[in-house]
């Protein structure tokens, strides 16, 4: 029987007009490789989703194997970042299964490449530099999908004193001095209006303590206060006049 | 919210209800020249208690309506933040992704539930009062105090501006909405009459409700309000008139509230179907953009046949998106005003300024409201000499707000959104169809409506259109009878009262039963209200024997 890439198998499966553009990518080397991971290699392996489209619309990119090459190169820089550890290379990072829409596996070896480095470790390193790959691409954490990797989210901006808090006091504070304002000024027309005739009793009380004297002869004030008798009028005992 | 079948039972209602009782308070108000209290009184002595009957529903207005104010405000002050704090989620603990009760819900409905209200999970337990919410409460209390501090002469200038202002955001609002991308769909579901609909009787008990309830009969403030004017005044024009703005501000909102809905269902469906689209692609990893919603069907059907395997796993995660379904999800009262509309602005440009203005027309609305509630509570109590000898018009606007704050803080409470549904539900609805009966019947039969007539002719100059006797005597009691049969026999027949409370390990509403003790604050709601018609009759009954039999030995 001869040999086929296993991923031409794959791919031949899939409808054939999927096929026939996938013609035109010709993946690396290693990625038949790739295909023969189990057990323990398996669990090191990680999926990567690009939504090139989606994220770009007209000024979308095509994924070639440059891009791929950038791509081991930015997960070489990952784990390169990790302190005390031995120098990953760009051959050290293996892609398979590149499919149309755009995903792929990846994994890391160590450099006798015997064996794959723990999952764990691929994760930390990826997370650490998780912006910088999404900005060699430009794309973010929902078109440059690593499954399995969350990623932290960015946390939002806490203003130190909530701006609400400044809003309500702003509002509160007018609503309040408006609210004292109308109190005094209703307090104010109720004195004066209580004042007013207060202020007429005591002008009458300084005119009855006032004796008027003209020619040296002290006149009866007029009976102010009482209103009902006016003494001008009424001087005589008799009310009817004589016949 | 008027539907496209909603339209037509709405103006039939509008023709036959409507405008009826509303001619019917304005010209009692104006033959009688009194509030509520004293004219009816007048009409007949045994009617004293109709009038306490509708001071008591003013006062249970009160103590809850304002809660919503408080909400608008809260929702104001938070419009000013740039995302709105509505639109995203809250990261959890360690910053790998989203609080669960927001990925479960959606960010409007954890922002309604969990920092605005703190929703507790059912009435029984209260919780704590949440300080931001009670802050909001006595913010908007002090606004409503500031504008009945003077009385009527400065209540009459705020509401110029409370009535006039909503009509100018609503509409900037409309240009807004008719605009957006997906109006369309709603209009098109707003103004298409569903013929199977209108057979359905709640469609017409819905539109005699919303028309009984949205001219504010049997408040007592329509009395109040038509004893100012002139004798000679035309009040027959003068209601069909309001009537007939009424219902158009209601249908131009409508038209609002529709393009919006239909903006937001359109948005949920195109959300919907690139959920679908993204998961298929995922799943059988085909290339990125080449599913549209054109082809989406087709290709559906082709991996069904061609890897039936995987897509039976994938197929329960497919949801069945429909721009139907988006439509008819139909939520009433605060739901819509605070969860619905949120969503839709957060999916505009220039997010913060809809949101103001929009919370801000609320506000205008809500504070007009309460102005009308408050002034009928206050008319009594300035009127009575008692109490007017004691204190001045300021401290007994300030000792009724503060009362009315003070109760308020109940429903900033964890349970409080609870207790406001019940009040919301059952402090006015059954009392009011009562009191409009009460008055129908007494106005007709006990004063007589030739009696009323002749008045009538003899005050405007005008003779009674028969249309409005008829009404008057026939038409409208039988109809607030069939209205109020229909709201006992629902409570009767789902046998114990239910509420929907907010679930917060699913994410949703369930349902749940009512206990005891709210059930003694409902029919003690319902009752205190009520009970003042024949108790007031009653009352009168007493004291004339008791001065008949003082009486009778004299003689």
């Amino acid at each position: 029987m001869t040999w086929m890439d296993p991923r031409e198998v794959f791919l031949r499966n899939l409808h054939p007009a999927f096929y026939s553009t996938c013609n035109n990518l010709h993946c690396t080397w290693d990625s038949f490789e790739c295909i023969g991971l189990h057990g323990q290699d398996a669990e090191n392996a990680f999926k990567v989703r690009l939504s090139i489209r989606t994220a770009l619309g007209d000024k979308a990119y095509a994924w070639d194997a440059n891009e791929e090459y950038l791509f081991k190169a930015m997960v070489a820089f990952s784990m390169r970042k990790v302190p005390n550890r031995e120098t990953t290379e760009i051959s050290h990072v293996l892609l398979c299964n590149v499919t149309q829409r755009v995903s792929f596996w990846f994994v890391v070896t160590d450099p006798s490449r015997n064996h794959t480095l723990p999952a764990v470790e691929v994760q930390s390193a990826i997370r650490m530099n998780r912006n910088r790959i999404n900005n060699a691409f430009f794309l973010n954490d929902q078109t440059l999908e690593f499954l399995r990797i969350p990623s932290t989210l960015a946390p939002p901006t806490d203003p130190s004193v909530p701006i609400w808090i400044i809003i309500f006091g702003v509002i509160f504070c007018i609503v309040l001095v408006a609210t004292m304002l109308l109190i005094i000024s209703g307090i104010r027309q109720h004195r004066r209006k209580n004042k007013g005739p207060s202020e007429m009793e005591d002008s009458e009380d300084k005119c009855e303590n006032v004796i008027t004297i003209e020619n040296g002869i002290p006149c009866d004030p007029l009976d102010m206060k009482g209103g009902h008798i006016n003494d001008a009028f009424v001087t005589e005992d008799e009310r009817l006049t004589p016949l | 919210m008027i539907k496209g079948s909603f339209l037509v039972p709405y103006i039939i209602m509008l023709v036959v209800e409507g405008m009826p009782l509303l001619y019917l308070e304005l010209a009692v108000g104006q033959r009688m020249r009194q509030g509520s209290i004293g004219a009816w009184r007048t009409v007949s002595p045994y009617l004293s208690g109709v009038g306490v009957a509708s001071v008591v529903v003013s006062f249970f207005l009160c103590m809850y309506y304002n809660v919503v104010n408080a909400w608008a405000f809260w929702y104001l002050f938070h419009s000013f933040q740039d995302p709105l704090p509505w639109s995203v989620c809250p990261l959890n603990g360690n910053r790998t992704g989203y609080i669960e009760e927001c990925e479960k819900a959606s960010s409007t409905q954890y922002f309604w539930y969990r920092k605005t209200l703190n929703i507790s999970p059912s009435i029984q337990e209260s919780g704590a009062v949440q300080w931001e919410p009670a802050l909001c409460l006595i913010l908007a209390w002090l606004v409503v105090y500031l504008c009945i501090l003077r009385g009527t002469e400065s209540t009459g200038r705020v509401v110029y501006f409370t009535a006039l202002l909503p009509y100018c955001v609503l509409i900037i609002y409309l240009v807004r909405g008719l605009t957006l991308h997906g109006a369309t769909n709603g209009l098109a579901y707003m103004f298409t009459p569903k013929m199977e609909q209108l057979a359905n009787p709640k469609a017409w008990i819905n539109a005699a409700t919303q028309i009984f309830f949205s001219l504010g009969l049997g408040f007592g403030s329509l009395i109040a309000f038509a004893s100012y004017n002139e004798p000679s005044n035309n009040c027959q024009k003068h209601a069909i008139i309001v009537s007939i703005i009424n219902s158009s501000t209601s249908i131009f909102a409508s038209i609002v509230t529709f393009s919006i809905y239909g903006f937001k269902a359109t948005f949920n469906y195109e959300s919907c179907l690139n959920k679908v689209i993204l998961l298929l692609t995922n799943s059988f990893d085909l290339e990125d953009g080449f599913l549209t919603a054109n082809n989406l069907e087709q290709v559906k059907d082709y991996l069904a046949s061609a890897y039936p395997s995987k897509y039976s796993e994938v197929f329960p995660q497919i949801k069945n998106c429909s721009l139907e379904t988006e439509l008819e999800t139909a939520v009433q009262g605060t739901g819509l005003a605070f969860i619905v509309y949120t969503e839709a602005i957060k999916n505009m440009e220039v997010s913060q300024l809809w949101s103001v203005l929009y919370f801000f027309m609320l506000l205008l609305l809500g504070i007009g409201s309460m102005l009308g509630n408050t002034a009928a509570i206050l008319t009594p109590l300035t009127d009575s000499k008692v109490i007017s000898s004691y204190l001045p018009k300021e401290a007994i606007s300030g000792l009724v707000c503060l009362a009315n704050c003070a109760i308020g803080m109940l429903f900033t409470m964890e349970a409080g959104s609870y207790w406001f549904d019940i009040f919301n539900d059952y402090a006015a609805t059954l009392s009011l169809l009562l009191i409009v009966l009460a008055e129908t019947v007494a106005v007709c039969y006990l004063y007589g409506l030739s009696r009323f007539e002749s008045d009538l002719k003899a005050m405007t100059g005008r003779a009674l259109n028969w249309y409005w006797k008829a009404m008057w005597g026939g038409v409208s009691p039988l109809l607030i009878i069939s209205l109020f049969i229909f709201y006992l026999s629902d409570y009767i027949s789902t046998g114990t009262l239910r509420y929907q409370a907010w679930d917060a390990a699913q994410g949703q509403l369930v349902t749940k039963d009512y206990p005891p003790h709210a059930l003694a604050v409902i029919g003690l709601l319902v009752a205190a209200s009520t009970m003042c018609i024949p108790l007031g009759a009653l009352g009168t009954l007493i004291t004339r024997r008791l001065k008949r039999g003082d009486t009778a030995p004299v003689a």
